[in-house]
């Protein structure tokens, strides 16, 4: 039943290599699209599999790549987003440093849809080993003639090269990445023009996540309408899960979209239940960004429906019942989790990440914070409760990109479903012991 | 330490590694190796990022030395003020911390007698708090270098430290110094 594409040779001795990975069948989607197909059949492929982008948007990936400025004389770019720092996410790294032809391979392909002649993946500089390893294999594929000069002989030509970033989640937003590729601050730039239109250096770009390239060749091989059966609904494909938290199988899971999340979350082929006999107490499904759950809403729509892994069933519901797939980012809870110190270190992490250019999320994510800290100090006020709302509310939907919103859901997410909890702290302040430490984690003093 | 860019000079390898990366961007477009040319640096002189050196970097890419100092203050990566031979970076994010990341810098800093952000007095070890480094499925871990340390305990700390507090072998850098020979 579960179909495994990406992964599916993932434990073949050697498949870092190219020479195994051709035993498997690499690189023949590249020879199928490059000899026998014209580039707008293969973006008609993409379009037909209902592939969607799976960097953390799910937005259709053929459509992105149809939206692509095709002016006379100006160069156009593939870029592809490898920075994956969103918390709970570790599904491009897996794939990247096990089968790293298995980009290589979609970038050349997706850049031959687009009419690229370049084409760059930004990785974050953190993973540099991954660079080194990515780096090997794109010189094994200029070797076997599958990058440069007039590839297999069909007159395409394209160079594919590596860029370290250097640490910087905001990054990872598509124009902060290309700022950052372009050697400046990684300061998102307002929108419109899309990169579509004008990206990197100022040319029509396409910024596409790991896993949405590196699943390209399947779709080539199999057809895009033969992809588009897998799944369900409009969540066609496989996704890569990285779970983690308090489970007993934490690692990347690549599931056929539509798996139920009870049985991702307890069966023995994925998750494996909760760690020490636990009971699950929350479960943020797609990258800290996204909404938190509690544990009978994230198993059950609110309908009463088992809840599926897919981008429709997990945002059933909406904001007030509903969280998002997101990047795929799996964290899960157990009963001792307090979801404020969880929402804390969350909050932390946007108001360290922010870029700083809006005010609303450079001082929204630093004064949530601040509030946040007074509840771990015993120092809250239940008005306190009703202040973080109203900060995450006048962040959500007001800045130049969407780390601002993606600061104000966990906190939004947090207070609607745990409210409760905050309350507790309030009236038994007695209850939270050794939290000066986490002052001194970030130099900060407490605030009273 | 140097008085100014004209004492900074990169060994033949890193040069000529910067040259080929140079060329990896259209022409008049040279500033985009500033990222990649800010890591090798770092890894050629003593992992951190003094002004002589970010102005050479300014005066390779042919860009004004401002233009550096406000992409190396932007990034977490780059390091500008002297750190130890070794630099420890352990996670202090969500996934991690729900796995005791926290528990970690604290024997971490009782082990080494340092605070988050200092330097032991011997000058061997850093220790300094990152966000999530995607492995949150290992979790607790921490970075040192190119090598990422996994499912952290007390005693598996305690190794690594062994392994590092003997290196000889200079700063321990993200960008390896085997890679930058050619
Ligand atoms: C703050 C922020 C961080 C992001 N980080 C990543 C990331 O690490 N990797 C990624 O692929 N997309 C990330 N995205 C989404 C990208 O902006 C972009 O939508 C994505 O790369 C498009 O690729 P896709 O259509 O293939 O998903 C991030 C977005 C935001 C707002
Ligand atoms: S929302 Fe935050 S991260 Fe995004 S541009 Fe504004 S300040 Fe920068
Ligand atoms: S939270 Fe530590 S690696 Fe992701």
């Amino acid at each position: 039943m579960s179909r495994q594409l990406l992964l599916e040779h993932i434990n073949t001795p050697g498949i870092r290599g190219i020479k195994a990975f051709r035993e498997k069948g690499g690189y023949s989607a590249l020879e199928k699209a490059l000899k026998t197909m014209k580039p707008d059949e293969v973006t008609e492929e993409v379009k037909k599999s209902g592939l969607r982008g799976r960097g953390g948007a799910g937005f259709p990936t053929g459509m992105k790549w149809s939206f692509l400025a095709k002016p006379e004389g100006v160069p156009r770019y593939l870029v592809c987003n490898a920075d994956e720092s969103e918390p709970g996410t570790f599904k491009d790294r897996y794939l990247m440093s096990h089968i790293p032809h298995s980009l290589v391979e979609g970038m050349i392909v997706s850049s031959y849809a687009l009419g690229a002649n370049t084409a760059y993946i930004y990785i974050r500089g953190e993973m540099l080993y991954v660079y080194h390893i990515l780096e090997e294999a794109i010189a094994e594929a200029y070797e076997a003639g599958f990058l440069g000069k007039n590839i297999l002989g069909t007159g395409y030509s394209l160079d594919l090269y590596v860029h370290p970033g250097g640490g910087a989640y905001i990054c990872g937003e598509e124009t902060a990445l290309l700022e950052s590729l372009e050697g400046k601050r990684g300061n998102p730039r307002i929108k419109p023009p899309f990169p579509a239109v004008k990206g990197l250096w100022q040319s029509p770009t396409v910024v596409n996540n790991v896993e949405t390239i590196a699943a390209v060749p399947h779709i080539i091989n199999m057809s895009g309408d033969e992809y588009a059966k897998i799944g369900i609904g409009k969540s066609t494909g496989t996704k890569l899960i990285s779970a983690c938290g308090h489970i007993n199988k934490p690692g990347v899971y690549e599931i056929e979209l539509g798996v139920p999340v009870e049985e991702f979350l307890y069966s023995d082929k994925y998750c494996g239940g909760i760690r020490n006999g636990k009971k699950l107490k929350a479960v943020v499904a797609g990258g800290s960004s996204v909404p938190i759950l509690p544990g009978e809403m994230i198993l059950k729509t609110p309908t009463g429906e088992p809840r599926l892994m897919s981008y429709e069933s997990l945002s059933e519901g909406g904001f007030a019942g509903g969280t998002m797939l997101g990047s795929g980012g799996f964290i899960v809870m157990d009963e001792d989790t307090s979801i404020v110190k969880n929402l804390w270190n969350f909050t932390r992490f946007y108001h360290h990440e922010s870029c700083g250019q809006c005010s609303p999320c450079r001082e929204g994510t630093g004064w949530m914070e601040k509030i946040l800290h007074k509840f771990m100090d015993g120092h809250a006020t239940l008005k306190d409760i009703d202040l973080l709302w109203d900060i995450q509310s006048k962040i959500e939907g007001k800045t130049i990109c969407p780390l601002g919103d993606a600061a104000a859901w966990p906190v939004a997410s947090a207070i609607r479903h745990f409210r409760s909890e905050f309350e507790d702290y309030v009236r038994n302040p007695e209850k939270i012991k050794d939290i000066k430490h986490y002052y001194r984690l970030n130099n900060l003093q407490p605030v009273s | 330490m140097y008085k100014d860019k004209s004492e900074v000079v990169f060994s033949d390898d890193a040069s000529a590694l910067i040259q080929k990366i140079i060329r990896r961007y259209p022409d008049g477009r040279q500033k985009s190796a500033l990222l990649p040319l800010l890591h090798i640096a770092q890894a050629e002189f003593g992992g951190w990022l003094s002004a002589p050196v970010m102005d050479k970097v300014a005066e390779i890419l042919n860009i004004q030395p401002i233009e550096v100092y406000e992409v190396a203050s932007f990034y977490s990566m780059f390091n500008l003020k002297p750190v130890g031979r070794c630099v420890i970076e352990v996670c202090r994010t969500g996934p991690c911390w729900l796995l005791g990341a926290e528990d970690i810098v604290k024997y971490l800093e009782k082990k080494l007698n340092i605070k988050e952000g200092q330097t032991t007095a011997d000058g061997v070890f850093t220790l300094k708090t990152v966000e999530c480094l995607a492995s949150c499925g290992t979790a607790p871990m921490m970075q040192i270098g190119q090598t990422y340390h996994e499912h952290l305990t007390c005693e598996k700390v305690d190794e690594v430290i062994d392994h590092y507090k003997n290196n000889t072998e200079g700063t321990i850098s993200h960008w390896s110094k085997d890679k930058i020979k050619a």
